[in-house]
C-alpha cells in the first residue's frame, strides 16, 4: 500500500509538471489582461490555434522553437483582435471572448487538417531527475524549458506589478479607469496591449500542448484547458505567483484519475477524472468570501461586478 | 450590454410610440446589416482559399431552407438551440454570464430517462410518464443552475466559472450512472439507460417531421419574453442587471431574483435534455453531450438576450448546421468551415453592438440625450 | 428485396442531380448509378478510426458508376439521421454507410424503415434479421483477433511480461481487445499480465498521455491501446523507451525503436465486396462480419521492437486464426474469480459480443 501511495504521489508530481505548463501560460496571460480591467474568455481559441500553428510551423521548418514563436504570434493576433473590438463602445468583452474562442478553434480546425498525421519535431526536455535512480521519478522530473519560462515570467510579472511604472499603470487601469484617465493614461491602449500580450502567452501555452505534452496535433487536443485556465486566475486571486501554484495543483489533480487506476483503484474513475473541476469549485466556494478577496479583484472587471 | 438593455427598457416605458418604433427598426436593421457584413467577410475568406462564395451561399439556402425537407431539417436542429439559447438569455438579463446550459441539459435528460425506468417497467401510461419526465428534467436542470445563482449571490463565486465547472461535473455524473448502476445490460457497446420504448416517445408535430421540442421552445420563448419585458419580476430582474447595487439599495430581493433567473435557465436547458431523451434517443447516454448548451450561448448573444429573438436566431443556426453537411458533400470543404463562419458571424455581430444609438437615422430629434 | 434501383429512387436521384449542378459528375453518364453516402463520427483525417474508413472508401471512388458523398464530424444524435436523410433527399444516395456504433439505434433503424429503397449498412455487428428492416445491415471485422496477435508478439517481446493497455471505455468491443491481448500473451508466456487504464473518452490526448505514463511507471514495458487515435499513446510510450503495439491503422512510423506490430482493420475488403455486389446487380449481404479467416484484418508489418521468436509465434498465430482457431477456450475465470468462459467459443459466437468481464490476469475494473 505504501508503494501505491508513493506511485500516486510521484504520478501527481509528474502530472503537475507535465500538465501544468499550458495552464500556467494561459493563466498568466489572462492575469495580465484582467489586471488591466478586461476579461478575455476566449483564450481557449488562442490555445488551440497556437497549438495548431506551432505544430504546423515546426513540421514545415523543422524548428520547434520557431513553432513556439509562431504560436505566440497566432495568439497575439487573436488577442489584438479581441483588444481592438472591445475598445469599441458598448461591446461586451465576455461575449467577444466567447466569439474569439469559436473563431480561433474554427480557424485551427480548418487549417489544421493536413497536420494531424505528420510527426513534427518536438521540444526537448531537461532531464533533472536522472540522479534519483528511480525511473518513475526521473520521468516525473523531465522538465520542459517552457515550464521554467512560465515560472520566471510569473515572478517577473509579480514584481513588475508592484515595482514598475508599467505595472502600476496596468493595475490602475484595471482598478479605476477614471483615475487612470485623470493621470493621462490611455485606458484603451493599455487594455489593448494587455489583451494582445495575454493572447501571445496563451498561444505559447498551445505550443506546449502540441510540441511537448502530449506532443501531437489533433482536434481533441485541448479539452477545455484554455477555459479552465481562465477559471484558475479567479481562483488565484489575480496573483501571478498564485497562478503558478493553481496550475500545478490543477495538473496534479488531473493525474489522480490515471494514477489511481494504475495502482488498482478504478471504481468511479469518472469522478477521479473530474477531480480538477470538483477541486476548483470547492476551493472557489471556500475562498470567494475570504477577507482579502474583495481587495484583490481589479475594480473594473466586468466578470466580478 | 445588460446595462444598456435595462436603460433602454427604462427609456422605452417612458417614451412615446415614435421612439419605440425607431428602437424596433434599429434592433432589426443593425443585426441584419451585421449578418450581411459577416457574409461578405466570410466571402473574402472563401475567395482566399479558392472557393466560390455564390455556390456556398446557394448551398446554405438549398440545405437550410430550399425544400420542405431542408426546412424541417433546419427546424429540428433549431429545437434544442431555442431552449439552450433561452437558458443563457434569462440569466444574461439579470447580468449573469451563465454558461452551464450544457450540464443542465445533460443532467435533465439523464434524470428524465432515470425516472422513466420504474414507470415504464411498472406500466404507467405515457400520458402520465412523459409529464413526470419533463418536470423531473426541468427541476433537475433548474436546481443545478439555480445552485450557480445561489453561489453567486450568497458566496460570491463567479457564475461563469462555476457554471462551467458544474457542467463538467454534470457530465461526469451522467457517465458514472450510465456506465454503472443504471446501465441497460443490453446496451453493449454504447452504455445507455434502459430504452423507454416507442410507446413512450414524444412524437412529431402533426404534419411535420419535427418533434414537439420546437413548439415547446417557441411557447417558452414567448412566455419568457412576457415575463422579462412585461412583468414586475422582469423589470426588477433587468434593473438588477443594470446595476445590482442600486437594485439592492432600492430593496429589491437581488439574491432571490438571481436564483430564480438561474432556475428558469436550468429548467429550459433541462427541458431540452428531456426532448433529446424522449423525442430523439429514447434513452440517456453520452450522446446527450452534443454541444447544444454551448451553441445556445452564441444564439443568445446574437439575439441580444431577447427571448423572442432567440427563435429566429436558433433557426438560422439550425439552417447553418443543416447546410453544413451539404457544403461538405458538394464543395468538398471540411466540417470546420461552419465553425469559421459561425466565428466570423459572432465577431461581426458583436462589433455591430457599438452602432446602437449611434446611427442618426434611428435617433429621435426631440432628445439630444444619447443612450 | 433486390438492390437494383427502383424507378422511384432513380427519379429522385435524377431530380437531385438536376438541382445540384455543382456535382462534378453527370448522373446520366453513370452505369450502375450507385450514389454512396458515408457518415463519419469524427474528422476523416483523425489518424484513427475515421481515417481507416476514409482511406478504404478511396478504393471505391475509382470504380466506374459510383458517386461518393461524405460527411464528417456527424454526432450520434438526430444530426446523423438528418445527414443521412439529406444525402437521400438532396444527393439521391441509395447506399448509406454509417460508420459509428451509436448511429445504429434508433437512427439507422428508423431511417431504413422510412426509406425502404435505400440500402443501409452499419459498421458494427448489430443487425437483427428478426427485428430490423431488411434494407439495413451490418458489417464488422472482429479486431480482437489482431489484438490477440498483438498479445502473442508482445508476450515474446516484453522482458517482464507486463503489458499496459490504454482503453477508452469499458464496453464489450474494447474489453474483448484487452482480453485477447492477455490470451495472446499468455499463450506464449503463462505469467504475462495486462494492466488497463480507462480514460473514459474516445479522444482525450492529455489523459491518454497521462495514462501511458502511469502504466510505464507501474512497470509495463509494452503499451497498447484502444482509443480513437492512438498517435499520442504510441509516441508517449516510444518516448519513455518502452515497446508498443498499434490499433486501428498503422502506427509503425511513430515508434522507430519500440514498435512491435499493430491491429488493423481491412475495411477495403468489405467495401470492395460491396462494390462488386453492386456492379453485379446484387444486394450486398445484410450481415458481413469476419476476421483473419476472410481477410478482414491485418497486423502491421513487424517493427524494431519485435523479437525474432515473437515474429515467428505471431505469424503462426495468424495462420491458426485464418484456420478459425478459437481465442476464448474454456475454462477461463474473470479477475473476480467467476468462470466466464466454460467451453471453447467460436470467434464469432454472440456470447462474446456481450462480454462484460476482464479475465484473470488483467489488472483493472470495468466499473
Amino acid at each position: 500500500m505504501d508503494s501505491a501511495v508513493i506511485t500516486v504521489l510521484i504520478a501527481m508530481l509528474g502530472g503537475a509538471i507535465r500538465v501544468s505548463t499550458p495552464f500556467m501560460f494561459v493563466a498568466l496571460g489572462e492575469c495580465l489582461t484582467e489586471k488591466s480591467g478586461r476579461i478575455n474568455l476566449g483564450l481557449e481559441g488562442n490555445l488551440v490555434l497556437g497549438a495548431m500553428v506551432a505544430y504546423a510551423v515546426s513540421f514545415l521548418t523543422g524548428n520547434p522553437w520557431l513553432g513556439v514563436l509562431a504560436a505566440g504570434g497566432a495568439g497575439l493576433f487573436l488577442g489584438a483582435l479581441h483588444g481592438y473590438i472591445c475598445k469599441l463602445p458598448k461591446v461586451n468583452d465576455i461575449a467577444v471572448g466567447i466569439a474569439m474562442m469559436s473563431f480561433g478553434t474554427g480557424l485551427a480546425f480548418f487549417f489544421g487538417k493536413p497536420f494531424i498525421q505528420p510527426t513534427a519535431p518536438r521540444l526537448d526536455a531537461i532531464p533533472l531527475g536522472d540522479w534519483t535512480g528511480n525511473p518513475a521519478l526521473a520521468q516525473a522530473l523531465q522538465v520542459n524549458p517552457l515550464f521554467f519560462v512560465g515560472i520566471i515570467l510569473s515572478v517577473i510579472m509579480w514584481w513588475a506589478f508592484r515595482n514598475t511604472k508599467w505595472g502600476l499603470i496596468v493595475r490602475m487601469t484595471g482598478d479605476s479607469a477614471a483615475s487612470a484617465k485623470a493621470m493621462g493614461v490611455s485606458v484603451d491602449l493599455v487594455r489593448f496591449l494587455a489583451t494582445a500580450a495575454g493572447g501571445f502567452l496563451a498561444g505559447i501555452g498551445g505550443a506546449f500542448l502540441s510540441l511537448y505534452y502530449p506532443g501531437s496535433w489533433n482536434q481533441g487536443l485541448s479539452s477545455g484547458q484554455g477555459l479552465m485556465a481562465v477559471a484558475l486566475v479567479i481562483f488565484a486571486r489575480w496573483d501571478p505567483i498564485k497562478c503558478i501554484f493553481a496550475a500545478l495543483l490543477f495538473g496534479a489533480a488531473g493525474a489522480i484519475g490515471p494514477a489511481l487506476q494504475s495502482v488498482g483503484i478504478s471504481q468511479g474513475y469518472y469522478f477521479f477524472n473530474a477531480a480538477p473541476y470538483i477541486l476548483t469549485l470547492f476551493i472557489m466556494i471556500a475562498s470567494a468570501r475570504s477577507k482579502g478577496a474583495a481587495r484583490e479583484v481589479p475594480g473594473e472587471l466586468s466578470i466580478t461586478k | 450590454m445588460t446595462a444598456d438593455t435595462a436603460d433602454k427598457a427604462a427609456t422605452k416605458s417612458s417614451a412615446g410610440p415614435n421612439l419605440q418604433l425607431l428602437r424596433f427598426a434599429e434592433s432589426i436593421t443593425i443585426p441584419v446589416l451585421a449578418l450581411v457584413a459577416s457574409a461578405l467577410v466570410f466571402s473574402v475568406f472563401l475567395l482566399a482559399i479558392g472557393k466560390d462564395p455564390i455556390t456556398f451561399y446557394s448551398l446554405i439556402w438549398t440545405g437550410g431552407f430550399g425544400s420542405s425537407f431542408s426546412l424541417q431539417n433546419t427546424l429540428q436542429r433549431a429545437a434544442p438551440l431555442i431552449l439552450t439559447g433561452l437558458a443563457f438569455a434569462v440569466p444574461a438579463r439579470i447580468g449573469l454570464t451563465m454558461i452551464g446550459g450544457e450540464g443542465a441539459l445533460v443532467l435533465g435528460g439523464f434524470t428524465a430517462a432515470a425516472v422513466a425506468i420504474p414507470m415504464v417497467v411498472g406500466g404507467v401510461p405515457p400520458f402520465v410518464t412523459l409529464p413526470v419526465m419533463a418536470i423531473t428534467a426541468m427541476l433537475t436542470g433548474g436546481l443545478w443552475v439555480g445552485l450557480t445563482g445561489w453561489l453567486k449571490y450568497y458566496r460570491g463565486v463567479n457564475e461563469t466559472i462555476a457554471s462551467l465547472l458544474l457542467s463538467y461535473i454534470a457530465i461526469a455524473i451522467m457517465n458514472f450512472f450510465v456506465e454503472g448502476a443504471l446501465r441497460d445490460p443490453s446496451s453493449a457497446n454504447k452504455p445507455s439507460t434502459m430504452p423507454i420504448g416507442d410507446a413512450y416517445r414524444v412524437g412529431n408535430i402533426p404534419g411535420m417531421d419535427v418533434h414537439w421540442g420546437l413548439a415547446a421552445g417557441i411557447i417558452l420563448a414567448i412566455a419568457l419574453w412576457i415575463l422579462m419585458s412585461r412583468t414586475t419580476f422582469g423589470f426588477a430582474a433587468r434593473m438588477t442587471g443594470g446595476n445590482a447595487r442600486a437594485a439592492l439599495a432600492q430593496g429589491l430581493p437581488v439574491g432571490w431574483l438571481m436564483v430564480v433567473c438561474c432556475m428558469i435557465a436550468g429548467a429550459c436547458a433541462g427541458l431540452a435534455g428531456f426532448f433529446e431523451v424522449a423525442a430523439i434517443h429514447g434513452q440517456a447516454n453520452a450522446s446527450l453531450v452534443a454541444g447544444y448548451g454551448f451553441t445556445g450561448i452564441l444564439v443568445s448573444f446574437l439575439a441580444r438576450h431577447n427571448p423572442i429573438a432567440v427563435v429566429p436566431v436558433a433557426i438560422l443556426f439550425g439552417a447553418i448546421a443543416a447546410a453544413g453537411g451539404v457544403i461538405q458533400r458538394r464543395m468538398g470543404m471540411p466540417d470546420a468551415t461552419v465553425l469559421v463562419l459561425q466565428g466570423i458571424m459572432f465577431v461581426v455581430l458583436l462589433v455591430s453592438e457599438t452602432f446602437y444609438g449611434r446611427i442618426k437615422f434611428f435617433q429621435p430629434r426631440s432628445t439630444g440625450d444619447r443612450i | 428485396m433486390s438492390f437494383s434501383l427502383s424507378r422511384r429512387s432513380l427519379l429522385r436521384a435524377g431530380a437531385a442531380g438536376l438541382a445540384a449542378s455543382a456535382l462534378p459528375f453527370g448522373l446520366a453518364r453513370a452505369q450502375t448509378n450507385v450514389i454512396l453516402g458515408i457518415v463519419y463520427v469524427g474528422p476523416k483525417d483523425d489518424f484513427g478510426w475515421n481515417q481507416a474508413h476514409a482511406v478504404s472508401v478511396e478504393a471505391l471512388k475509382a470504380l466506374p458508376g459510383i458517386t461518393v458523398v461524405e460527411e464528417e464530424n456527424v454526432p450520434e444524435t438526430d444530426a446523423v439521421a438528418k445527414s443521412m436523410e439529406s444525402m437521400i433527399n438532396l444527393d439521391g444516395a441509395n447506399l448509406i454507410l454509417a460508420t459509428s456504433f451509436g448511429y445504429y439505434k434508433p437512427f439507422v433503424v428508423d431511417l431504413a424503415a422510412k426509406y425502404p429503397n435505400v440500402t443501409f449498412r452499419h459498421a458494427a455487428p448489430l443487425w437483427n434479421k428478426d427485428t430490423d428492416p431488411a434494407n439495413a445491415g451490418s458489417y464488422f471485422p472482429y479486431l480482437n483477433q489482431a489484438h490477440y496477435v498483438n498479445g502473442v508478439a508482445a508476450g515474446l517481446s516484453s522482458p517482464t511480461g507486463k503489458i499496459g493497455f490504454v482503453a477508452a471505455k469499458p464496453i464489450p468491443s474494447v474489453l474483448s481487445n484487452i482480453n485477447s491481448v492477455l490470451l495472446g500473451a499468455r499463450s506464449v508466456n503463462p505469467n504475462a499480465t495486462v494492466q488497463v487504464i480507462f480514460t473514459g473518452e474516445w479522444s482525450l490526448p492529455v489523459r491518454e498521455a497521462e495514462a501511458t505514463n502511469a502504466l510505464v511507471d507501474a512497470g509495463c514495458d509494452v503499451i497498447t491501446c484502444h482509443v480513437d487515435s492512438p498517435k499520442v499513446v504510441i509516441e508517449t510510450a516510444e518516448g519513455r523507451g518502452v515497446k508498443t503495439c498499434g490499433h486501428n491503422a498503422s502506427q509503425a512510423s511513430l515508434g522507430p525503436k519500440g514498435f512491435i506490430t499493430g491491429a488493423e482493420y481491412k475495411w477495403e475488403t468489405i467495401y470492395k465486396s460491396y462494390a462488386d455486389d453492386i456492379a453485379a446487380g446484387k444486394t450486398p449481404p445484410n450481415f458481413l462480419v469476419g476476421g483473419y479467416n476472410n481477410d478482414m484484418l491485418r497486423n502491421t508489418p513487424y517493427g524494431a521492437g519485435a523479437t525474432p521468436e515473437a515474429i515467428k509465434a505471431a505469424d503462426a498465430a495468424i495462420e491458426a486464426l485464418k484456420g478459425g482457431a478459437p481465442i476464448y477456450k474454456g475454462m477461463l475465470k474473470d479477475n473476480a474469480g467467476n468462470v466466464v468462459v466454460d467451453k471453447d467459443y467460436d470467434n464469432y459466437d454472440p456470447y462474446l459480443d456481450g462480454m462484460n468481464w476482464l479475465l484473470e490476469g488483467v489488472q483493472g475494473s470495468i466499473t
